[in-house]
């Protein structure tokens, strides 16, 4: 790249933030689910537009990376452009929208459709890390709880639902447990995308700026949705295939055509719906590779 | 025929362009400069400087034009600048007692040594719109006399030598937290509230602090001493090992004087809300010290009653650059989770339906 900014540290931050960034890291890969609390940094991102993702993808990113920023799973939302154009300047790194070709992925309510390898690391931007924060609104009785491994709340509220509505009704930042200890909040991707995060063999990063915490999963490490056994967990599925490609198994978007409430389903994950286009597959809508 | 929206990129610098278009505004009007904003626009200035953190008032006023007028985006400018500065020296506690007073009013005694100083408010000014300003009537001249007194001894040592108020540690040498470096942790102590709350916003503090006067943990408040002016600002250099001065700036110190009525093991007394803000800003030096008292429940063992006296509450909500942001992240995207809510939601209804049907 070659309209990288003067006068900023490779990376934006400084050495001694990114080293500090780094041992957050290294204590939250080594307690699994753990929210590790870090002194995060003001970044010129606002706050809740994905800062402690920002300040994990600093930690770890060095001159040989290769970056993807997907928002929505779209390498081409506002906020991801914005994101990975943050990087491109403060770093030079090569960028990629290839979810096979890059070192390090940045999400923000995904993960890609396409297993991701040993070796890559996926950073998730996390607005509220407590998955008890809606049940129990103060910090000091939440850690509390998570010490004591005491998650007969989520449970009722999961109960709650079944007898209120016949089902789980949590469609997104659906809570899991780690390494059957720690509950954790998956950031808000959709439940669709939970079972990815079982036994990954990318470690897996989550950064909250504004709440100050860090977490993360290794590679390989056991992450079980909860649910029960009369009530096992499920994930969405549509009647219909993505209009352009015509994948049946990736997550979709509703798309409004017009005003007579007309719609078609599109994959979320673009690259992933570009790959099978050029692979030769057509949805109902789309037109075949040229 | 539907297209995978692209163009992010573009649209992104277009806006930009626009931005900077809207707020040069309209071409046949002077540009604003950033000595103007600095020399009249002053209280934005302070608000600017004290709640982004940084006692810079070209800096804060570059800010306020940058983020035409909006001052939490100032705030927020100013915040992501102060970040990347190097910290090489920790300042000695400021002395306000020493400090060259341009305003002191005290509301618990008639008069007090060093006298009441009025200095420039707005306090007694009928809020009249002067149209002379439209019509760029210049100011008058303010004839000042010379200050009664050099020395103002503050309200809270006069209280102290009757033993009437609490007695503050003047000899607590201890390290001082840094929110900016560490983040919050609970208990927090009083150091950590004192900085939360002097980087809070304004309009939250006071909204705290009246609803304090309300009834929502009320302390029997009264403005024992509120001063304004310049202090100095010293630092001690590793290799000089004294303190040499770095230059003076202007704050204003709310202390506020409280109701305690004691407990088994204390005789009753005053305690005490501190308030300090950069500049001028009595508006939220006052709310911070009604804040601050109402956040000391705990210590104090009073009930904690009112959202004034929850600490979590308070610090966790006071920060406007994090409120702000957080509330506004709500416009990005967020149609990945809300399809999933809706694919719920058309379940739910279609279940609904058809054990009605089966009902039937």
């Amino acid at each position: 790249m070659t309209d990288t900014i003067e006068g900023y540290n490779f990376a934006y931050l400084d050495e001694q933030t990114k080293r500090m960034i780094r041992r957050a890291i290294l204590k939250a890969v080594a307690i699994p689910g753990f929210q590790v609390p870090f002194g995060s940094r003001e970044m010129p991102l606002p706050y809740g537009w994905g800062t402690g993702g920002i300040q994990v993808t600093a930690g770890v990113i060095g001159q040989d990376d290769i970056l993807k920023v997907i928002d929505q799973g779209a390498d081409d939302t506002t906020n991801a452009v914005s994101i990975r154009r943050f990087f491109s300047r403060t770093t030079g790194v090569k960028t990629t929208e290839r979810t096979t070709e890059a070192t390090l992925i940045q999400t923000r309510h995904r993960i890609p459709e396409r297993a991701l390898a040993d070796g890559q690391i996926i950073i998730y931007q996390v607005p509220i890390p407590e998955p008890l924060r809606w049940l129990e609104p103060s910090e000091i009785e939440t850690r509390k709880m998570h010490a004591l491994q005491e998650y007969g709340l989520m449970h009722v509220k999961l109960y709650e639902d079944i007898a209120r509505f016949g089902r789980i009704a949590t469609s997104y930042n659906y809570p899991v447990l780690v390494n059957d200890r720690y509950l954790m909040a998956p950031s808000p991707i959709p439940k669709f995308d939970n079972p990815k995060m079982d036994n990954m063999p990318a470690l897996q990063l989550f950064g909250a700026g504004r709440e100050k915490r860090i977490y993360a999963i290794p590679p390989y490490t056991k992450v079980k949705s909860l649910d029960f056994d009369d009530h096992p967990f499920e994930v969405q599925r549509w009647d219909g295939c993505c209009g352009l490609c015509g994948a049946t198994g990736s997550y979709l978007d509703e798309v409004i055509l017009d005003d007579q409430g007309e719609r078609m389903f599109v994959c979320s994950d673009t690259d992933y719906c570009e790959d099978r286009h050029a692979e030769g597959h057509v949805g109902p809508l789309g037109q075949a590779a040229e | 025929m539907y297209v995978a929206v692209k163009g992010g990129e573009k649209a992104i610098e277009n806006a930009h362009r626009l931005v900077a278009e809207e707020r040069r505004g309209d071409l046949s009007i002077a540009e604003l400069s950033v000595a103007q904003i600095k020399a009249q626009m002053t209280l934005a200035v302070d608000r600017v400087m004290s709640e982004g953190s940084l006692y810079d008032q070209d800096l804060a006023a570059l800010a306020i034009k940058q983020a035409r007028g909006d001052l939490i985006e100032a705030i927020f400018l100013l915040r992501a600048y102060r970040t990347t500065l190097a910290r090489f020296a920790t300042s000695q506690p400021i002395r306000t007692t020493d400090m060259k007073v341009r305003r002191r009013i005290s509301a618990t005694y008639k008069d007090l040594p060093g006298g009441q100083v009025l200095g420039p408010t707005f306090d007694y000014s009928h809020r009249l719109l002067n149209f002379t300003l439209m019509a760029d009537g210049e100011a008058p001249i303010a004839e000042q006399s010379p200050a009664e007194s050099e020395t103002f001894p503050r309200v809270t040592s006069l209280l102290n030598t009757e033993g009437l108020i609490e007695q503050e540690r003047s000899d607590d040498n201890s390290d001082v937290a840094d929110l900016t470096r560490e983040p919050l942790d609970f208990p927090a102590g009083r150091d950590v509230r004192l900085q939360n709350l002097a980087r809070g916003d304004e309009g939250f503090l006071l909204a705290m602090g009246y609803s304090t006067q309300r009834g929502y943990g009320n302390s029997h408040p009264f403005a024992g001493e509120i001063r304004m002016g310049e202090v100095e600002v010293e630092i001690i250099p590793e290799e000089l090992g004294f303190a040499i001065s770095i230059g003076d700036i202007t704050v204003c110190e709310c202390e506020m004087v409280n109701q305690f009525v004691g407990s088994a093991t204390e005789s009753p007394k005053f305690t005490r809300g501190y308030g300090l803000t950069f500049g001028e800003g009595e508006r939220k030096s006052m709310s911070m010290a009604l804040v601050d008292r109402a956040l000391r429940a705990r210590e104090l063992g009073e009930a904690v009653q009112g959202p004034a006296q929850d600490e979590e509450f308070v610090l966790y909500h006071s920060d406007n650059v994090e409120a702000s942001g957080f509330v506004q992240h709500l416009k990005l995207p967020h149609y990945v989770d809300f399809q999933g809510e809706l694919e719920m939601v058309r379940n739910l209804r279609a279940e609904q339906e058809q054990q009605k049907a089966a009902g039937e």
